[in-house]
């Protein structure tokens, strides 16, 4: 395990230097997360999201095998995939979209990033115009091939940490992690659920003792009570499944713009953590 | 389709092959523990209390009770009178399809049965695909007194509905599995899912040598018991004390690995057969699935691709991140026999032994057949085959096709 005491932090990248700022004018932070190529003109969901005040945005490649989500996100997965989505296919999207405003965050699971290698994945990412990256089967210690070839493409390599991690661990991702902390609310999978999980609170309490990033709360966020209440623990929330049931059901881009600016009201309404 | 033949000599017995795995859980470059951060924790639990059971005698001496008493060990060493006489080669099968339940799956059941009795959890989580493994997870959390819970693909419970009966009956929920290919590759997805909500009072229970670290170390362990008995039965019943070829089906490659760990620090040539379909070690490439860094069939994309065998336990899209290793060493050859020659191979064992085996285990009988027709298998070659389980959950596949 590394020294846990903050030492002199690297330059941050974008993705960080941009959630900063953000924070820095009091602001909850907003990321919602769409499944890539989950329909022809996909990427309109992405300017919507930027549009209704998102500060960065996840972008799903879809997987066969999605082992940490549940039902809708799978769902979302095989749609995209059955409409014949690939890393390619959606690297290329992205590279054709105008500029959104705010940083692309990509997340995949491992497999994905091995298939061309980690540096030529690192790589095409860059050329995509994509600023991070999260692979949630990439556990800290074995991250360490990625984390080379994400800083030398320019990558922000996210690391997530759980209510299960031990505090010592927890120094660790919180230090070696990149752009935010991604915090998981929850001992469970992706989902929307009735109410902020309780280990939420003591998972981002731990996280603030060791880092001073900016910490993001994901997994079971889906109403604006949830993000409002995340608030209180967090510098803002993840929110993916909430998203994806509603692309499912048929919501078209301003459908989807409409619900994001209800979650940013809450947000700009909730009070700061500790405040 | 015939395999390129890989032969090289079997790598000088060093001692260390089939140890214990290097740091970090990796054999060679596979391996290691690609899981979730929510799961780590419960991963490094199960490793730190393998190590203290498996170092302790207690432990050890409970686990053989259990594999004498309730499976019914040492299973026999049957030579194949009939067989060997037509194949011009002396073969010899270890019999796990006596075992209770019916296949090796018990053997690693009930060792991790017992660990998780020992870790204080009150229930087993497992994925099936044929039943075979979730039979005998129920089997062993009814003997133990704790509750089961397995996962199985919707396509797999239509196909095997009695395997899904004999769960229910010894007491143990059976979820069915409903996205992605419904059948064990999705299973194993959701048991795993389900693990992270419940790492508290519930052990996963994995069947095959596959999954993060410790399993496919773990589990190979827990399987060692079928190439230690097959071992001192060799040395007892043959001349030269060590077989020729040991020869062994792979879908994961659980008997395959305990079978092999047996024999890694001799002479003997190490055969795993494949299914066409469902190939990882002979035609993977590499990736991580499953909480492993191994081969797996793919396309070109990166997509995981369904496997295809007769044999619902060949019908994975990967293999254990040991067997990718020996690949690598060349001290195991990975070859593939198709559906049509493992239903002759079964035919075949039945007629001349009056043993029908289960499918998985003719995909490595198919191949011994195959290459003592073809010289591959010199005459006189003695083979100690593992027949991993019995045929009868799929005489009804075989009532089909005959």
């Amino acid at each position: 395990m590394t020294n846990p005491t903050p030492g002199p932090t690297p330059a941050a990248g974008t993705v960080e230097r941009h959630l900063r700022a953000r924070r820095g004018t009091g602001r909850g932070l907003l990321m919602p997360y769409l499944t890539a190529g989950i329909t022809p003109g996909w990427t309109d969901y992405l300017r919507a999201f930027a549009a209704a005040g998102a500060d960065a945005i996840e972008v799903g490649l879809p997987f066969s095998d999605p082992t940490l989500d549940g039902v809708t996100i799978q769902q979302a997965g095989e749609t995209a995939l059955a409409r014949g989505a690939s890393t390619r296919r959606i690297l290329a999207d992205l590279s054709a979209m105008p500029d959104p405003g705010v940083p692309l965050v990509v997340s995949t699971y491992y497999n994905l990033v091995l298939h061309d290698g980690p540096e030529a994945f690192c790589a095409a990412l860059r050329r995509a115009g994509v600023a991070g990256l999260i692979v949630p089967d990439l556990p800290v210690h074995e991250a360490g091939e990625l984390t080379d070839a994400a800083a030398g493409a320019g990558i922000e390599l996210v690391l997530l940490a759980s209510p299960a991690t031990p505090q010592p661990r927890l120094a660790e991702i919180s230090s070696r992690s990149r752009g935010f902390v991604y915090a998981v609310s929850l001992m469970g999978t992706t989902g929307e659920r009735a109410a902020l999980a309780a280990s939420a609170a003591g998972l981002t309490g731990r996280i603030r003792r060791v880092t001073d990033r900016p910490v993001l709360l994901g997994f079971g966020i889906s109403t604006p009570d949830q993000a409002r209440e995340a608030r209180r623990h967090a510098d803002g929330v993840v929110v993916g499944a909430a998203v994806m049931r509603r692309v499912l059901d048929g919501a078209g881009p301003d459908d989807l713009r409409v619900f994001l600016a209800t979650l940013r009201r809450a947000l700009d309404a909730g009070s700061q953590p500790g405040v | 389709m015939r395999d390129v033949p890989l032969w090289r000599e079997p790598v000088p017995p060093d001692g260390t092959t089939m140890g214990e795995p290097e740091a970090r859980g990796r054999f060679g470059e596979y391996g290691g523990r690609y899981a979730p951060e929510s799961l780590v924790e419960a991963c490094r639990e199960v490793e730190e209390a393998f190590r203290q059971a498996w170092a302790d005698p207690g432990f050890r001496g409970a686990l053989a009770r259990l594999l004498a008493l309730h499976a019914g060990r040492p299973t026999p060493l049957t030579p194949a009178e009939r067989l060997s006489q037509a194949l011009g080669v002396r073969l010899y099968l270890k019999r796990e399809d006596l075992t209770h339940t019916g296949s090796h799956k018990i053997n690693n059941v009930l060792g991790q049965a017992l660990l998780a009795a020992r870790m204080g959890r009150r229930r087993l989580i497992a994925e099936t695909g044929a039943g075979q493994h979730g039979v005998a997870t129920a089997t062993a959390a009814a003997l133990l007194g704790l509750e089961a819970t397995v996962f199985m693909g919707e396509r797999d419970i239509e196909r095997q509905a009695l395997n899904v009966f004999r769960m229910r009956m010894l007491g143990a929920e059976v979820v069915p599995v409903t996205t992605g290919s419904r059948t064990l590759k999705d299973a194993t997805s959701q048991a795993m899912r389900h693990w992270v909500g419940a790492t508290g009072d519930s052990h996963y229970c994995i069947g095959s040598v596959v999954g993060p670290d410790p399993y496919p170390w773990m589990v190979r362990e827990f399987q060692r018991v079928i190439g230690e008995e097959a071992r001192g039965q060799c040395a007892a019943e043959l001349r030269t004390g060590v077989p020729d070829h040991v020869v062994a089906c792979v879908g994961g490659g659980s008997n395959a690995a305990g079978t092999f760990a047996g024999f890694a620090d001799t002479p003997a040539r190490l055969v795993g057969v494949e299914a066409q379909g469902g190939a990882g070690a002979a035609r993977g490439r590499l990736g991580v699935l499953h909480g492993c860094r191994s081969l797996f069939l793919q396309d070109d994309e990166g997509q995981i691709t369904q496997a295809h065998s007769i044999a619902a336990g060949l019908d994975y899209p990967g293999v254990g991140p040991e067997h990718a290793h020996l690949r690598d060493l060349g001290r195991a050859r990975y070859v593939t026999v198709t559906d049509e020659e493992a239903v002759g191979a079964a035919v075949r064992l039945a007629r001349t032994e009056g043993i029908v085996p289960a499918l998985e285990s003719a995909h490595a009988l198919a191949w011994v057949i195959r290459a003592a027709g073809d010289g591959e298998l010199p005459a006189g070659s003695t083979v100690l085959m593992t027949l991993s389980g019995r045929g009868d959950k799929d005489v009804s596949t075989l009532k089909e096709l005959l």
